[in-house]
């Protein structure tokens, strides 16, 4: 194999050569003259061939909407005096060398003036004077040196994140410093002959400790204060509620003492304990910023649309488009409503539909739908139905979208905590009640000390440590969760639901299998003889079935698009393609999958039938599921009946022709059996069911693009360790449940001490920490040493 | 031993000047990438001072994202 210089793949047979370098295709070799015509060289040396390959390198006008002032205005981030600011998604950025180009694009072009990648979210920010390079100019510059960017007027997603990760940090700046210096200050108390410490200075200490722990008070703890209040206001018992009555308990008591001047109280175990907390909150909150898991069909669809009025083109958002307007789609565009299509050709990708690649040929007055990809010419299209109300897009409007969390599952952490509380508070009370006899002072102290020591801490660190590192090893995999909480569903699922097209299925890898009168003699080489001719995936799928070299000469070689191809081959004439192709006359569809008639001579020999390939390792995936129940959903008819059963074995259950609202249905009538449902899909027709499922897993070729919204992305080479990733989610609640055991042992140690009024600083201060401590070294090496073992 | 008082004192004013300096490094998104910065600093900027030079242009310090120097 000779690589490409640029991007690295496989250049074939015939390398194309310039400079003595070898690459694979027209694009790559301009992005790299480009490059060396600036002197960019050096984004070649920093990562070997960092380059990006795509598919077709014109831009053509299609990005001509960004000369309209309504698009562009609402796509700058900030705009004075003739300087532009934009921030751009480019999901191909993935290296070093990226970084490198994308800031240097100031050498590409003089009229940018800087750019700043950040790399966690793929995004570039550029900074251009709009005298010199229009957005427009500016995108399609991008384009051509293959960095394409993902335009979208929606963006408020990854900002929240952004707020709130700042938010954490500054809180766990503020905790970790304040710990630190009263640990400091408390410390001389924590040492033998600590009591002879001069007593002006010891409550010196005392008034300091008091001022460092106030805004670890106020500000540190805010956000379990919040949760603790709403958790009451709506009649249930979360973990943050202990916590926060240990938290002020703590300040109470040290408080108490340092003004009594009885002693310097926990102040330092506050701050310690703020300080751990808040780092596990951090860790758990950290996701996958560059991916999005709450796309709903605006983002799949373009910005703009090319509308024709009276002959005259223009640019419309997508929410302005009306029934009865006449828009255009032009080659590799998205029809963004239902419509007819008025003029021209289509040739219909509907893969982000249904999952299947093979175009669609579309006539004159045949109605498309939503979400197809035109290959091939433009086509003008009529629409029917607005782009809200489209056979897809509908599917995000009805009412039963909006229920979801109404069958939502309870979490563990709130189970235990609900009890947990309560044991808490009656041990406190029975405690202080049995020294309210003795000393009234004494049972106060007694009945905070229980409340500080039972702060569950640790109870709190395990989840975030535990499923965040969980979350980090299967993101390394190509499993990636929206957020911890989906561990917990996963673990708890008891039924998969299964979609076939592109997720049992390859979208792109497919098998021809021939159907009719077995061919003979060389009937096999002279169709593949005329089939290597062309580049369409049905004719590269039958000359790879078919294992011949096609080498005979082939005479008249004609290409239809649409249609089909014809050759002679010593004096035949044969002819591959629709069976009004190859028939000359009509015929009923054969269900929704493909079918390429071959005629020698103009007799018809058969057909082959064009199917998406297993995935590898299904069977094993299948097989190895034995605790869930599984279902299979699919919008195609029953020809692959028998196939599936055959990895389906025993009683499962096989649903053929469901329409996406089916499947949303199907979805809501397992549930309502109480069933907690995972469904597995890819395309948008799956994506109701998505997210009507307790756990939507979106099955992505490229995970940047194109997913639905879903809990968990994954990448479609993992899929065979499907069943591995499910087994590693139970797996991690016996880890849950083993910390949750250890944290219980440490509570009923300070438990003794806390009844008994023998709480001191001292021993709080030793406790607390080490129990933490114990809790994220316990949960985090326990999973590294489970995916190491699993070989994760 | 009143000292120790003074002494704290100024170790907290500096404890307190590094927590704003982190504060600050937080508000300013400093910590909201923490991949590209480790790439980026070994980039040698040869090719870019060339192409400075050539072009001459002026890169206004001022509009620079985060308060981020490189060329």
């Amino acid at each position: 194999m000779v690589p490409c210089a640029h991007c690295g793949q496989d250049c074939g047979n015939i390398p194309m050569h310039f400079e003595d370098k070898p690459f694979c295709c027209d694009g790559c070799v301009l992005v790299f003259r480009i490059l060396k015509e600036k002197n960019l060289e050096q984004y070649y040396e920093i990562m070997p061939s960092p380059g990006i390959k795509i598919e077709k390198t014109e831009t053509g006008s299609k990005y001509a909407f960004l000369d309209n002032e309504e698009f562009s205005s609402k796509l700058l981030s900030f705009s004075d005096g003739g300087i532009s600011k934009i921030t751009l998604f480019i999901p191909a950025i993935h290296c070093s060398s990226c970084i490198w180009l994308l800031e240097n694009l100031s050498s590409l072009h003089p009229g940018i003036m800087s750019s700043f990648v950040n790399f966690v979210r793929k995004e570039v920010n550029v900074t251009f004077r709009e005298s010199e390079i229009s957005m427009r100019q500016l995108v399609e510059l991008l384009h051509s040196i293959h960095y394409i960017p993902e335009l979208t007027f929606e963006k408020g997603e990854k900002d929240d994140y952004q707020k709130v990760n700042r938010r954490y940090l500054m809180k766990i700046g503020v905790a970790g410093f304040a710990f630190g210096n009263i640990m400091l200050l408390s410390f001389p108390d924590y040492l033998p002959g600590g009591e002879q410490i001069d007593r002006i200075l010891r409550s010196t200490f005392g008034y300091v400790a008091f001022v460092l722990a106030l805004p670890v008070f106020l500000y540190c703890s805010s956000d379990f204060y919040l949760s603790a209040f709403k958790s009451i206001r709506k009649k249930i018992i979360n973990i943050d509620l202990p916590i926060s009555l240990g938290i002020i308990a703590l300040f109470m008591e040290s408080s108490y003492e340092i003004f009594s001047g009885h002693g310097n109280g926990y102040m330092d175990s506050l701050a310690g304990l703020l300080f751990f907390m808040l780092i596990g909150r951090w860790y758990q909150g950290k996701s996958f910023q560059s991916l999005s898991f709450d796309r709903d069909y605006k983002s799949y669809f373009p910005v703009a649309v090319t509308r024709l009025k009276e002959a005259v083109e223009e640019f419309v958002q997508l929410k302005d488009l009306k029934e009865g307007d006449l828009i255009l789609v032009r080659n590799q565009e998205l029809i963004p409503a239902d419509g007819v299509v008025f003029e021209g050709e289509g040739n219909i990708d509907y893969s982000f539909v249904t999952g299947e690649s093979v175009p669609v040929v579309k006539k004159q007055g045949d109605a498309v739908f939503a979400g197809g990809r035109q290959t091939g010419t433009g086509i003008k299209i009529r629409i029917k139905k607005e782009v809200a109300q489209s056979y897809l897009t509908q599917l995000w409007n009805e009412d039963r979208m909006s229920n979801k969390q109404s069958h939502a599952m309870q979490k563990i952490v709130n189970h235990v905590s609900h009890y947990f509380t309560i044991i808490i508070l009656f041990i406190a009370a029975a405690a202080g009640i049995y020294w309210a006899f003795d000393d009234i002072g004494k049972a106060v102290y007694v009945f905070s000390s229980v409340l500080i020591v039972a702060c569950p801490c640790a109870l709190a660190l395990t989840i975030p440590f535990t499923f965040g590192s969980l979350m980090r090893v299967f993101g390394r995999n190509g499993f990636y969760l929206k957020n911890t909480d989906v561990i917990e569903k996963i673990a708890k699922a008891d039924t998969i639901v299964f979609d076939k097209t592109g997720t049992l299925t390859h979208s792109r890898s497919m098998k021809a299998q021939w159907e009719g009168t077995p061919l003979i003699g060389n009937e096999k080489e002279m169709i593949v003889s005329v089939a290597r001719n062309s580049t369409h995936p049905a004719s590269i799928t039958i000359c790879d079935s078919l294992a011949c070299k096609g080498t005979s000469v082939v005479k008249n070689f004609a290409e239809i698009p649409s249609m089909g191809i014809s050759g002679n081959v010593d004096g035949n004439t044969i002819l591959i393609g629709s069976y009004r192709f190859v028939a000359g006359k009509d015929q009923e569809e054969k269900g929704t999958t493909t079918v390429v008639y071959v005629s020698v001579n103009h007799a018809i020999r058969g057909f082959f039938r064009i199917e998406n390939s297993y995935r590898e390792g299904l069977e094993n995936v299948i097989s190895s599921l034995k605790f869930h129940e599984l279902h299979l959903l699919t919008g195609d008819n029953n020809s692959e009946k028998s196939n599936l059963e055959h990895y389906f074995q025993g009683n499962h259950q096989l649903h053929f022709n469901q329409s996406p609202t089916d499947k949303l249905d199907y979805i809501n009538l397992l549930k309502q059996n109480n069933k907690h449902v995972i469904m597995i899909g890819d395309g948008l027709n799956d994506a109701g069911a998505l997210l009507q499922s307790d756990v939507g897993i979106t099955i992505a070729d490229d995970i940047y693009h194109f997913s639905p919204a879903c809990d968990v992305i994954l990448e479609s080479g993992k899929f065979w360790k499907l069943h591995q990733f499910l087994r590693f989610t139970k797996n991690s609640l016996w880890i849950v449940y083993a910390s949750y055991t250890i944290s219980f042992l440490y509570n009923i140690v300070g438990l003794t001490f806390a009844v008994q009024g023998l709480l001191s600083p001292v021993i709080a201060a030793i406790l607390m920490p080490i129990s933490s401590i114990t809790i994220v070294a316990f949960s985090t090496s326990s999973i590294a040493l489970l995916s190491r073992q699993k070989k994760m | 031993m009143q000292v120790i008082v003074v002494l704290i004192g100024f170790s907290l004013l500096v404890a307190v000047g590094f927590l704003i300096a982190f504060l600050w490094a937080v508000k300013s998104g400093q910590y909201d990438d923490d991949v590209s910065p480790a790439m980026r600093m070994l980039h040698e900027d040869r090719v870019l001072n060339k192409a400075l030079d050539s072009n001459s242009i002026v890169i206004d310090k001022g509009i620079q994202e985060n308060g981020e120097l490189e060329a």
